[in-house]
This record gives C-alpha cells, structure tokens and sequence, in this order.
C-alpha cells in the first residue's frame, strides 16, 4: 500500500468505519511507515482538539437575550405561514 | 481502534411531539425546541460568520424561519436536521454580505490550492494543551479553523464538532454522501498541517525545551 492509498482511507479509518481486511492492510502499512503513523496521530489529535474546546459559547445573559427576542418575533408571526416583512 | 465520532442521538422522541405540539401553535413548546438547540445553532453560525453579531442574527432568523416554516416540515429527518440546514443557509447569506456579495457557497472551493498533503510530519509533543494555556489554544484553534474555506470548515465543523453522521451533514448541506467525505478528509488533513506549524515537536529545532 502507498501512503496516498493510506491518506484516501484516512477518514474511515479514524472513524472505525473500514471493513476488517482493509483495516488489517492499513494497520500494516502505519507499522512500516513512520510518517504515516504521525500523520494518522497528529489528525486524530486535530479532531479531539476541536471537539474538546469548546470555541464559542453561548454566554447564559446572551442567550437569555436571544431567547425572548426569537420568541417576541415568533408571537408576532403565525407558525406555519412566511411572514411578508 | 476506538471510533472518535460523538453519539448525537439523545431526545429524539420528545423532539417529535414537542414539533407536533409547536405546529398546533404551542409557543412553549417551540421555545423548549429553541433551548434545546440554540446553543449548538450559535456555534455553527460563529464558526461559518466568524462574527458574532451576525451569528446572533443567524441564531433568531433561523428559529423564526423554522417556525414560520414550521408546516413543511414533514418529520422524515430530525427536526435538528432540518434546523441546521436553514441556519447553514442563513449563514452563509450573512458571508456573502460580509464579502460584499462575492458568490459564497458550499461548491466553491473544490478544486483550489490543497494542502492536503502532509508536509509536516513532526509528532506533537508534548500535548497541545500543555503548551498553551486555554485562551491562547482557542486564539489558535479559531485562527487556524477561519483559515479553511466555508465549504470545509462547515463539513468539518458538522461532522466532528458537532458529532453529526456523514449522511446527516450530506443531508443538511445538500451534498452527496463522497462529496461530505472528500471534503472532511481534506479539512481534516489541512487543519492537521496547519496546526502542525504550532504543536510540532520542537524539540532539538530551534532549541527550545
């Protein structure tokens, strides 16, 4: 296996969806391929970085604020119908 | 090996007779749906914008289209699914304004300049979060993710921030299922280089511990 053989299943491989004879090949090609190895562990890493932070949060007084102005413009329209505003 | 892909799947049930309810015109209801979605809504309207006053617009438009709409939704996805997918739209309309109405969509950045192919190949190490303290890793983390362009970021965002299934995410953007994965996989490897630019193990480089 190539490394852009590897790189195309990368996303499969990281989310657990590979069949198991294509899971074996490329756990063998990661075992010789050091690069391989970094790239797969640096993009895992990518993701839970992402996934942890949390980057924008919503603060409680501003949401609060949200909140009752979606509710005003709802009260104000009917479900259902396209307000013509 | 473990998947790393979040379950999204908590409160189904209730989300459907609480839509039920909403399109009979229950306004509480609909503000517990809000709630119950607001702050994921904002997130992905931050990360689309990356403004905040135009994710806070982002947040009520799409709310108040969802309910004003409320009717066409016919309960063969989730209702946050179909939630998302008016917020996206919203979002990438206040883009377009914000880059004074270039052409912003979904489509346009395919076939540009990649980086998807590694370059970096240095381990990080130690963690990043042992290099950085929290608010400077999140200066980090949303300069390098605002780098990507609006079609990655947004797959990349869904799909791994978010904890939604590649079918879900094709769903939301109109996209096909391999176009999603195409697209995650290069958003995936170009954050990974680009972050590799700070968490690259330096040591023995240019000297530091």
């Amino acid at each position: 296996m190539k490394c852009t053989e590897f790189l195309q299943e990368l996303t499969d491989y990281l989310d657990g969806k590979i069949s198991e004879n294509l899971k074996i090949e490329l756990d063998e090609h990661l075992h010789w391929c050091k690069e391989c190895h970094v790239v797969m562990n640096t993009t895992k890493k990518t993701i839970e970085i992402y996934r942890d932070n949390e980057l924008y949060e919503l603060p409680e007084s501003l949401r609060t604020r949200l909140h009752d102005a979606i509710m005003t413009k709802c009260r104000g329209s009917k479900s259902g119908k396209k307000s013509t505003t | 090996m473990e998947t790393i892909q979040k379950k999204a799947e908590e409160g189904i049930t209730s989300e459907l007779a609480l839509v039920q309810a909403a399109k009979k015109g229950d306004l509480e209801a609909f503000s517990e749906l809000v709630r119950r979605y607001d702050r994921n809504v904002f997130r992905i309207a931050q990360h689309i914008t990356h403004n905040e006053e135009d994710a806070q617009d982002v947040v009520q438009d799409a709310f108040l289209k969802a309910y004003q709409n409320l009717e066409q939704f016919q309960g063969n996805s989730k209702f946050y699914t179909w939630l998302v997918r008016i917020a996206v739209n919203e979002a990438l309309m206040r883009l377009r304004k914000r880059r004074n109405d270039r052409t912003v969509s979904l489509d346009e950045d395919v076939e540009t300049e990649d980086g998807s192919i590694p370059r970096e190949v240095a381990d990080w190490s130690p963690n990043p979060e042992q290099l950085y303290g929290t608010s400077e890793l999140g200066d980090i983390l949303k300069k390098t993710i605002q780098g990507l362009s609006p079609g990655f970021r947004t797959v990349f965002v869904l799909r791994d921030v978010e904890g939604l299934s590649t079918e879900e995410t094709a769903e939301m953007l109109n996209l096909s299922v391999p176009a999603v994965k195409s697209r995650l996989l290069r958003a995936r490897l170009q954050l990974r280089e680009r972050l590799s630019r700070y968490f690259k193990n330096k040591k023995g480089g240019d000297g530091q511990q």
